[in-house]
């Protein structure tokens, strides 16, 4: 079933890439969208032992991570039908095949359970964007891919080489001399504590700038400004949260090791950092696409928080990693369109876009009362479990400055988000020939309804996944 | 036999030293691949008889077929296809990027006292060695502004972690060793992609020219 799927995905990768015709290829995207999907829900139904020898299985953390990139990619790629339609005067031949070929890299990050194989593919998640952030092929795009590369690329040297401590640090002749998350967790304390702590040190480095954590969040605000919605969307709702797995899987072998409390302490100090200056550059944002960048920066700060906490918060950062998805790619899909309604994506532009875009536009303020935490939607519940678990645990300095950021991000955000929904269109840009369809403003309605679902009523499964993921990496309520 | 290997190391830190210091762009290139063939020799040296033969091979050859032939020979394309010879004004001067980059051997061997390898029939000079490369590669892409530079400071980087990998030749599934070398090839190929947009959007491969985002 795995292999298959692989196979499967790569094929229409290929098949993109030597498909003549430039308006019916994104019905590619449709068919490897179906596909993952269908897969993963027969995953879930009827879960398949260990693959190759346990280097590939699904478990908890796996399955919410990869639930929600199905569900986001499966979004994108109705609405890719619709953008690449309007789009038809650029080449789409590289842009459909790296977006199935990204699928397949997730996809794999989200099964290893080794950290050699888990390392190769967040590398090919790199590799199949960076060219892809070039779609509008100009000079601005260019500039983004080249960071997004760059950085990305040094990033992922580093986290191999913390890959690599993190072998030797079971090379010793009664270590478990493999990379096999299963005999690492089993060896534990056996491992060499100086080199599990530096590996940590190297792929909190590494994964985290692929993540986007502040201070390696400088290629983030650059790629999602230049690129389409779409891969927009990919990238905040989806990569990241890959990212975030790999980190996940990390933090695990650390615990094991036994150097579980430093691990910790890393990662809520760089997650407050992320948060607070997500909340200062947030504030008086003049491109509104840049601007959820910065929301990205906040919503890695908040599930690091979340993870480094321990205890019921780690229940509450899986939750989050499924609203953020989500959301993201609500407010991403609507802010493409307003670029698109528009041609501009600058604050000072742009006004009026609720009438102008009478769906997209309270669309993207939606999607900003939902990602800010704002109830009943279901960030609000992640966040809250986040908080209750630092305050419940008496790390009141943690809960009170979180909570701060939280507030200021909800104010910065919301001046922009309003300047570019109010008002009247009278002055902006003229019309250009984009308006609201079901292709296009379909896919976005539908994410925020599961947001909004997921806020009113969160199924017992769901739950206890949160929880077993959890049980994982040390977290329970 | 040792003083053999003492050397290839030496020679290794000395490289990273010369690239700090080069303003001429061929020459970087051509000590970047003198670099890749050391590393090729390195896995040769170092394996014992305990190792696969076939393995060792393997690596030390794919070594120098990707970094010491190919990607040189592709560096060398982009700079004649883009007429560029030096790198002007970096960043951080040449003097400075070679204090640097002696303090960081200096730090680096201090740093690997502390860090007693589980393997201690190993080298003692080959933690220091990968981790002052990796630090080379580090302030190369930061201090210097052609995109040639900046990528070759990646394969010093990637050079570094090599280095750094061949401590662990038996442990290690050639899987992941040959998705190193896969790897590293792929991301220079799409950065020399990339490297040719730049040079027809701008006629110049500085990264100057890329600083229209910020906020």
């Amino acid at each position: 079933m795995v292999p298959f799927l692989l196979l499967l995905l790569l094929g229409l990768a290929a098949a993109a890439f030597s498909w003549p015709d430039n308006r019916s290829r994104p019905w590619l995207l449709l068919v490897g969208a179906a596909a993952h999907s269908a897969g993963m829900a027969e995953l879930w139904l009827h879960p398949e032992p260990p693959l190759f020898g346990g280097y590939l299985f699904l478990d908890a953390p796996g399955k919410v991570v990869l639930a929600t990139v199905s569900a986001l990619f499966l979004a994108t790629a109705v609405y890719s039908q619709g953008y690449l339609r309007h789009r038809h005067d650029k080449d789409n031949r590289v842009f459909v095949s790296g977006l199935l070929g990204l699928l397949a890299a997730m996809t794999v990050v989200g099964l290893a359970q080794h950290l050699g194989v888990l390392w190769v593919a967040i590398e090919l998640t790199t590799l199949s964007t960076a060219p892809l952030i070039y779609f509008n092929r100009n000079a601005r795009s260019l500039e983004a891919a080249w960071k997004y590369l760059l950085v990305s690329s040094l990033g992922i040297a580093l986290a191999l080489l913390g890959t690599f401590f993190v072998a030797l640090s079971g090379a010793g002749p009664d270590g478990p001399r493999s990379l096999l998350l299963s005999s690492l967790l089993q060896a534990g304390p056996g491992l060499s504590k100086p080199w599990v702590r530096a590996a940590f040190v190297f792929l909190l480095v590494g994964y985290g700038t692929k993540m986007g954590l502040a201070p390696l969040h400088s290629w983030k605000p650059d790629a999602y400004g230049e690129a389409p919605g779409i891969l927009g969307a990919l990238l905040a709702g989806a990569v990241t949260n890959v990212a975030f797995l790999a980190l996940v899987r990390v933090f695990q072998v650390t615990r094991a090791a036994g150097e579980g409390g430093f691990a910790c302490d890393a990662l809520v100090g760089l997650g407050l950092l992320s948060m607070a200056l997500a909340a200062v550059f947030m504030a008086g944002q003049r491109d509104f696409k840049r601007m959820l960048a910065y929301s990205s920066v906040e919503h890695m700060g908040i599930l690091a928080v979340g993870l480094g906490l321990g205890g019921g918060a780690v229940a509450g950062a899986f939750y989050h990693v499924v609203n953020n998805g989500l959301a993201k790619g609500v407010l991403f899909l609507a802010a493409g369109n307003i670029h698109r309604g528009y041609g501009s994506k600058r604050v000072e532009d742009v006004r009026g876009a609720a009438r102008r875009l009478p769906v997209s536009g309270p669309l993207f303020l939606a999607g900003f009362l939902a990602v800010t935490g704002t109830p009943p939607f279901s960030p609000f519940w992640s966040e809250f479990v986040i908080l209750n678990g630092a305050l419940g645990s008496g790390r009141w300095a943690v809960g009170g400055l979180f909570l701060l950021f939280l507030a200021v991000v909800f104010v910065g955000m919301g001046a922009t988000v309003l300047k570019v929904v109010q008002g009247d269109d009278r002055g902006a840009p003229e019309r250009t020939g984009f308006r609201d369809s079901w292709l296009t403003a379909g896919p976005p309605l539908a994410l925020l309804l599961a947001v909004l679902a997921l806020g009113l009523w969160l199924p017992s499964p769901l739950a206890s996944l949160f929880r077993s993921a959890a049980a994982l990496v040390g977290g329970g309520s | 036999m040792s003083s053999w290997i003492d050397m290839t190391f030496v020679l290794v830190v000395v490289i990273n030293l010369v690239l700090l210091a080069s303003s001429r762009l061929g020459a970087a290139i051509r000590a970047v691949a003198l670099q890749g063939a050391l590393l090729s020799l390195l896995a040769l040296l170092l394996a014992s008889p305990a190792h696969d033969l076939g393995h060792v091979l393997l690596v030390a050859g794919g070594a120098l077929a990707i970094k010491a032939v190919f990607i040189p020979w592709l560096m060398f394309r982009a700079i004649r296809e883009a007429a560029i010879r030096r790198e002007v004004e970096p960043l951080i001067g040449y003097v400075p990027s070679l204090l640097l980059g002696g303090a960081g051997v200096a730090l680096a061997f201090a740093f690997s006292r502390g860090l007693p390898l589980p393997t201690p029939e190993m080298h003692t000079f080959l933690v220091p060695t990968a981790l002052s490369t990796v630090w080379t590669g580090l302030l190369l892409v930061v201090s210097r502004k052609k995109a040639v530079t900046q990528v070759l400071g990646f394969l010093v980087l990637e050079n570094g972690v090599f280095v750094f990998g061949l401590l662990l030749t038996d442990v290690m599934p050639v899987m992941v060793e040959a998705g190193v070398l896969l790897d590293l090839l792929a991301a220079v190929f799409v950065m020399g992609i990339v490297m040719f947009h730049i040079n027809r959007e701008f006629s110049s491969l500085d990264t100057d020219v890329l600083a229209s985002l910020k906020d």
